[in-house]
This record gives C-alpha cells, structure tokens and sequence, in this order.
C-alpha cells in the first residue's frame, strides 16, 4: 500500500494546527519583537477552556451543536489570558533591556502550567476531551478523521480573515504600520498599546482555535501539553520567516510534512535505518529549520529587514 | 561589574550554605516519648502526573499496609508512620526524595518507585545509606541482575534494593508467548518509548515472538512526550501486523491505540503492566480488545486479597489501587516483617543498627502476602513469577489467562 497520500495528509493536517499557534508568535514578534514563550501556555488554557464549556453544557447534547460554545469557551479563555499576560508580565517591562521580557515569558509559562496542574479539577493527569463519534472518510488515497477535518477547514477561514483584517481594515493597517516603526506610528496618532494588545489577542484567538482541534484530534488535554507545541509552533514562525503572518502558516505545513515524511521514509534511505522512524522526526525538523536558515536567515516568506537602531 | 558578579557569587554561596546546614539539623531533635519508637516507611511514586493514577494506588495501597500493621500492633513497641513523597516520575526527582529520606534516621525502609529510569537514580542513594529501597512495579531486568543479564552473566547489583514485580525478561516474554500461542499471531509490529522499561520490555517480547516462530514485520520508536502518532500508525498499517506490540505506559498509549485503529488498522494493540490502568480505557475510546499484561493474578480473583480489597474499600480512598496495589501492600509489609524479625532479634527493642539489620533480615522475608508467596532471590526479585493477561471487554480490564512463567535458562 503507498501511505504516501496519508502521510501528506497528515502533515497537512498537523501543519495547520502548527501553524495556528505560529501565528501568534509571528504577530507578536512583529509588533513589539518580543518572543512570547508563554503562547504554548496561552494555547493550552483554551483547550482548558473549551474542555470546561463542554463540561458545563447538559450531557446529551451534540458535539456539533457544542462545537461553536466550545469554541467561544477556548478562545475567549486564551484571549483573557494572552491580554492579562501582555497588561500585567510584559508592559511594564516595555523599555527593559530584551532579555527581561523573555526570561518573563519563561517564568510566565512556568506558571501557567503551574496554575492549571494545581487548580483546575483532575488536571493532574491528561483530562478526556470529547471526539467525534462516527467512520473516517477517505480522501484521495487517506483516512482522514472526522476531528481533523475541524482543523482542514479552522485554518483557512483563520487565514483568509486573518489577512483581510490586516490589509483591508483601519486597525490592520495600523497594525502594520506599528510593525514598520512604533514611534513614527504613534508620532502619526496610531494608539500603539492598542494595537499591541489586539496583536496578542488575535494571537491567543488563533491559540484558542488551535487547542480545540488538537484535543479534537488526540482526545484529551494536559496541563504540559503547551510545551512541544508551543515549540514547534515557534519553530514554524521561524521557518516561515518570523514577523509575517502567511510564513507561520507555511512554517507550519512545511515542518508538519517534514515531521510526517521524515518518519515515513529516512529510514530507507541507505546507511540511515538507524535514523528513520518516529524518534528521529523532531530532529530532522531542525535539520531542516537549519537548512533553510543557513540558505535564506530570513526564513522562507520572510523579509530581510536592516537592522533598526 | 566585577563587584556586582563577586556579590551575587558571595550571595549564592551562602544561600547554599544556609540551605545545606537547615538540610543537615533535619531529623535531630526529634526525640521519641521512650515507650513506642517510631519506624518511617518512605514511599516515592509519581502522586502527580500522568502516571498519578498509578502512583495515587501505590501511595493508598502502602498507607493501608501501616494503617494495618499499627492498628493490630504488628511489631510490639513500634509505631509505623508513612511518609509518602512525589518523584512527578522524574528520575531526578526520585533521586532528591531517595536522599531527603536517607538522611532522616528514622526511615528503615522505603517503598517505590514506579518507573525503572527513577529506580535507577533512587538505587546509588539507598544503597550508599544501606536503606532497603523496595519496589512494587519496577520491571527492568537490569537493575537487579545487571545489564548482561542476556548474555546469562547475571550479579546482583545492589544489596539494598528488592521488589515484589517480576521482571520483564519474565513479562515480555510471557507477552510473547501469549500473543504467538493463545492469541494465534503470526506477525507483529513492534513500538517503544525509548524509555528503560519500554525498551526492555518490547525487546523481551521480540526474543520470545521470533524464537517461536512469529514475524517482527515493523519496529518503530516514539517519544513518550508525543500524542500525535498519525505518522507511526500510516507506517504501522502498511505493515499489516497481526497484533501491534506497545513498550511503554498508558497516556501515550492510549492515544497511540485509538489513533491505529482510527487509520484503520485492525489488529489489537498489546502491552505490558504500564498499560493496565483504568486511565487507558478512559483516555482511549477504542479500547476494545487491547491486551496488558500485568504482574502476579487478578487480586480480584485470589482468596488472600479479599481482606486487602475490603479493608481498602473500608479505607474510602479516592483512587482506585491499580495495577499495583497489591504488589504496593505486599513491599510494605515485607519492610515491616523484616522489621518484625528485627526487634525480635534485639529482645523487642529497635537496634542501633536497624538499617542494616533489616536489609539483612529483607532477604529471609517469607510470608503469604496479597499477591501470593512473597520472599527475594540472590538477586533481590521476587521469586513469584505469577502474570496475567488482560484484555479490554465493554470498557473493563478482563482477566483472560494466568501463568507462572518458567524463567529460562536461569541457574
């Protein structure tokens, strides 16, 4: 049998959760060059989030009709927390030199996972998150669960409002202009903090989505699970070419296949058996986050910017 | 800048120093009343985590063995009290519990841990301090018999160290054999989670698969971490196995199953006693017909676990006692009959020496404990080599064959 087409699938499908919470680390980044490395936190408290809504909605009802609740429940979730995190960790910290809202950032995530693991109920261990009943389909050649197909259609809505709001509304074209330069900006009476605070916002809303499809897709949430996606997610926003919003979509994708092809095929490639295989994924995904870096610094989409003083 | 780095240097030196004398006036001035001494059992279990829900077992299971032994006044003039502590099954971790027990005198014994890679850590400390450190779930070969253990050439590692597990030469091998001769497979595929126990186990059982005739079609490796196995499973399926083999523990198992057989895969995934956990069922919806094997006989199903059964439903834990929960009571209770046997050696009072005398006195523990026989071999296992195979039927672990599994080529 040719898994070829399951595997593209997914690390498609993989990619595009990837690159979901890329984005948040990309906008961030773009705006105040801070790397947020609570956002893998920030996207676990939505899954937490949306795991409560349902929790809280009676028991016989639909997933499909939940979905939409939860989905609220996750984002919003994500969102309060990714707003409070900018207001009280990294505003006060504005003008301190980078390594104090980093090493917050990492303090932050900490405690976060923290928090959770100590007060929501039984987060101890993984908590159960509901799943889709029903048969996979079959596209061209693929088993595709009925869960995943959530994220093969999240994505791209994601995205194309994503790149509407930006390019075509008042607040997206601040947005960008905040991004070229903070001061000129608010020399020309754009609120920056606004702005600031929307670009962690919609960052942690795309956080929210991303947690409900991953614990549609694995059927549970932990309190750690943050950690390697917020990772990969990082690593995707890098590949893509940190700062723009459609390289973290493709970081994603590029590095979810690579992960899925690279477990699929190394193994066979001659004098690499010992390389191949699952334990070896993640490493040929910063072989290949190392490739692309030494050939293009800038990341794949991303735009060689002159140092600013 | 130079005097800035000497005071933080200056200031850390003496935090540490501060924290290493309040570490070592710990456990002095305690002092009994002088008509009961106290003996402290320690326990160190993952409390917290994904393994909680074995580590809680553990934790109850042991708490109900000194409950027991204080209330019938198991060893005359000793009062037991547990002190359980958690490792979040991290080796580093279990090694800090290891010495924080260690240096407090009063601790003779101590009960856990549940993960092998801990075991390894926890076993230099315990043995340095000459404290029994007993364990009721780890499986890995080598830490009794050292890691040459294959090749026949078998010593015993560590005088302190015992457990009420078999081992998983026994277990995986018993998977082997179940899987090639009751379950009919021919062909298997074969996956690990690189951690001690995982990897020990899955090899034991494609010794055993192989040498009676069986087909290794696929092996594959994954991160314990991970719960995304979509790319293993498409590979798994093109290998068509008959059965595919687990060697690691329930959550990256139970996510791993329910994604095989969403890709289509129609084969049962077995495991070993890291998997037999009610949490796997729970967190895997397509649990059915999934087998675990587990160490010694269903304890529903032996006459001398109904009164541990009884007294722990009495008890009212929240947790149930898992898959070690008889394992857990039978390693506290060998500490304290070897305390037992202790006292009685010195006239019914605690020697001086007691950490020693009751590693000594650990070797000749022999009684019938919950599990069965308990009592160690020269190499600190237990010589109940009793296990089980499970399988998952309408969401409930069932007992579907039990053995005592011959040790092979063993002098």
């Amino acid at each position: 049998m040719n898994e070829l087409p399951q595997q593209l699938a997914n690390g498609l499908i993989l990619g595009a959760m990837y690159g979901l919470i890329a984005i948040g680390y990309t906008m961030v980044y773009g705006i105040v060059q801070l790397i947020n490395f609570a956002h893998g936190e920030i996207f676990m408290v939505g899954g937490f989030g949306a795991l409560t809504v349902y929790l809280a909605l009676p028991p016989g009802m639909s997933l499909m009709a939940a979905l939409p609740l939860m989905l609220i429940g996750g984002i919003a979730v994500s969102v309060l927390v990714g707003v409070a995190a900018e207001r009280f960790a990294y505003r006060p910290l504005r003008g301190a030199p980078r390594l104090a809202p980093l090493i917050t950032a990492i303090g932050l995530s900490i405690a976060l996972q923290q928090a959770v693991w100590k007060w929501y109920p039984d987060a101890k261990k993984a908590r159960v998150f509901p799943q889709f009943k029903g048969d996979a389909f079959d596209i061209l050649g693929a088993t595709v669960q009925r869960g995943d197909l959530f994220v093969v259609v999240a994505a791209p809505i994601c995205m194309i409002a994503l790149g509407f709001f930006v390019s075509k509304t008042r607040s997206g074209r601040a947005m960008q202009a905040t991004a070229q330069d903070r001061d000129t900006a608010a020399l020309m009476g754009i609120d920056t903090n606004r702005i600031i605070v929307l670009a962690f916002a919609i960052g942690a809303a795309f956080a929210g989505v991303a947690a409900v499809a991953y614990g549609l897709r694995t059927g549970e949430v932990q309190f750690r699970m943050g950690f390697i996606m917020g990772l990969k997610a990082f690593t995707a926003a890098v590949l893509g070419g940190i700062g723009n919003i459609y390289g973290a979509m493709l970081g994603g994708i590029v590095l979810g296949i690579a992960e899925a092809l690279a477990t699929a095929y190394v193994e066979f490639i001659p004098g690499m058996t010992q390389f191949g295989g699952g334990a070896w994924k993640d490493v040929w995904a910063f072989v290949l986050l190392i490739l692309v870096l030494l050939l293009r610094p800038q990341g794949l989409l991303g735009e060689r910017v002159a140092d600013r003083a | 800048m130079r005097h800035r780095s000497l005071l933080i240097l200056t200031t850390a030196v003496a935090a540490g120093a501060l924290t290493l004398s309040a570490c070592g006036s710990r456990g002095e001035d305690k002092s009994g009343d002088g008509s009961k001494a106290t003996v402290v059992i320690g326990l160190d279990a993952p409390l917290t985590g994904e393994l909680s829900a074995l580590g809680q077992g553990i934790k109850n299971s042991a708490d109900l063995a000194v409950k027991n032994a204080n209330k019938q006044n198991e060893v005359d003039g000793v009062t037991f009290e547990l002190r359980p502590l958690d490792d979040k099954a991290l080796p580093n971790a279990g090694q800090q519990n290891a010495t924080k027990l260690a240096g407090d005198k009063e601790v003779l014994g101590i009960v856990g841990p549940l993960n092998s890679g801990v075991a390894q850590s926890m076993q230099q400390v315990a043995q340095s301090n000459g404290v029994t450190l007993i364990s009721p779930a780890n499986t890995t070969p080598d830490l009794t018999q050292g890691k040459n253990w294959k090749k026949n050439d078998r010593k015993r590692q560590f005088s302190t160290y015992f457990r009420t597990a078999t081992t998983d030469e026994v277990q995986g091998a018993f998977d082997g054999q179940y899987a090639y001769e009751k379950m009919k497979a021919k062909t298997a595929y074969v996956i690990d989670d690189q951690k001690t126990y995982g990897v020990g186990l899955a090899s034991s059982f494609k010794d055993q698969f192989t040498k009676l005739g069986g087909k290794i079609v696929g092996t594959e490796h994954v991160s314990p971490d991970d719960r995304d196995f979509k790319a293993v499973v498409a590979k798994a399926k093109s290998a068509n196995p008959d059965l595919v083999f687990y060697g690691g523990e329930y959550p990256a198992s139970g996510p791993l199953s329910q994604q095989l057989k969403d890709g289509g895969l129609d084969a049962p995934l077995m495991g070993g006693d890291g998997m037999y956990s009610a949490d796997y069922i729970e967190l895997n919806k397509k649990a059915q017909g999934d087998y675990a094997s587990s160490v010694g006989k269903p304890v529903e199903q032996l006459p001398s676990a109904k009164k541990f059964i009884e007294d722990y439903k009495a008890a009212g834990y929240k947790d149930r006692y898992e898959a070690y929960g008889g394992s857990t009571y039978d390693a506290t209770w060998a500490i304290i009959q070897a305390v037992k046997q202790v006292v009685a050696d010195n006239n019914g009072k605690l020697p001086d020496d007691a950490r020693k005398k009751v590693v000594d006195a650990m070797n000749k523990v022999s009684f019938d404990g919950v599990t069965g026989k308990v009592a160690f071999d020269k190499y600190g296992d237990t010589t109940n080599t009793m296990i089980t195979a499970y399988q998952v039927d309408n969401k409930q672990w069932k007992a579907r064959f039990s053995a005592e599994f011959e040790k092979f080529d063993k002098s």
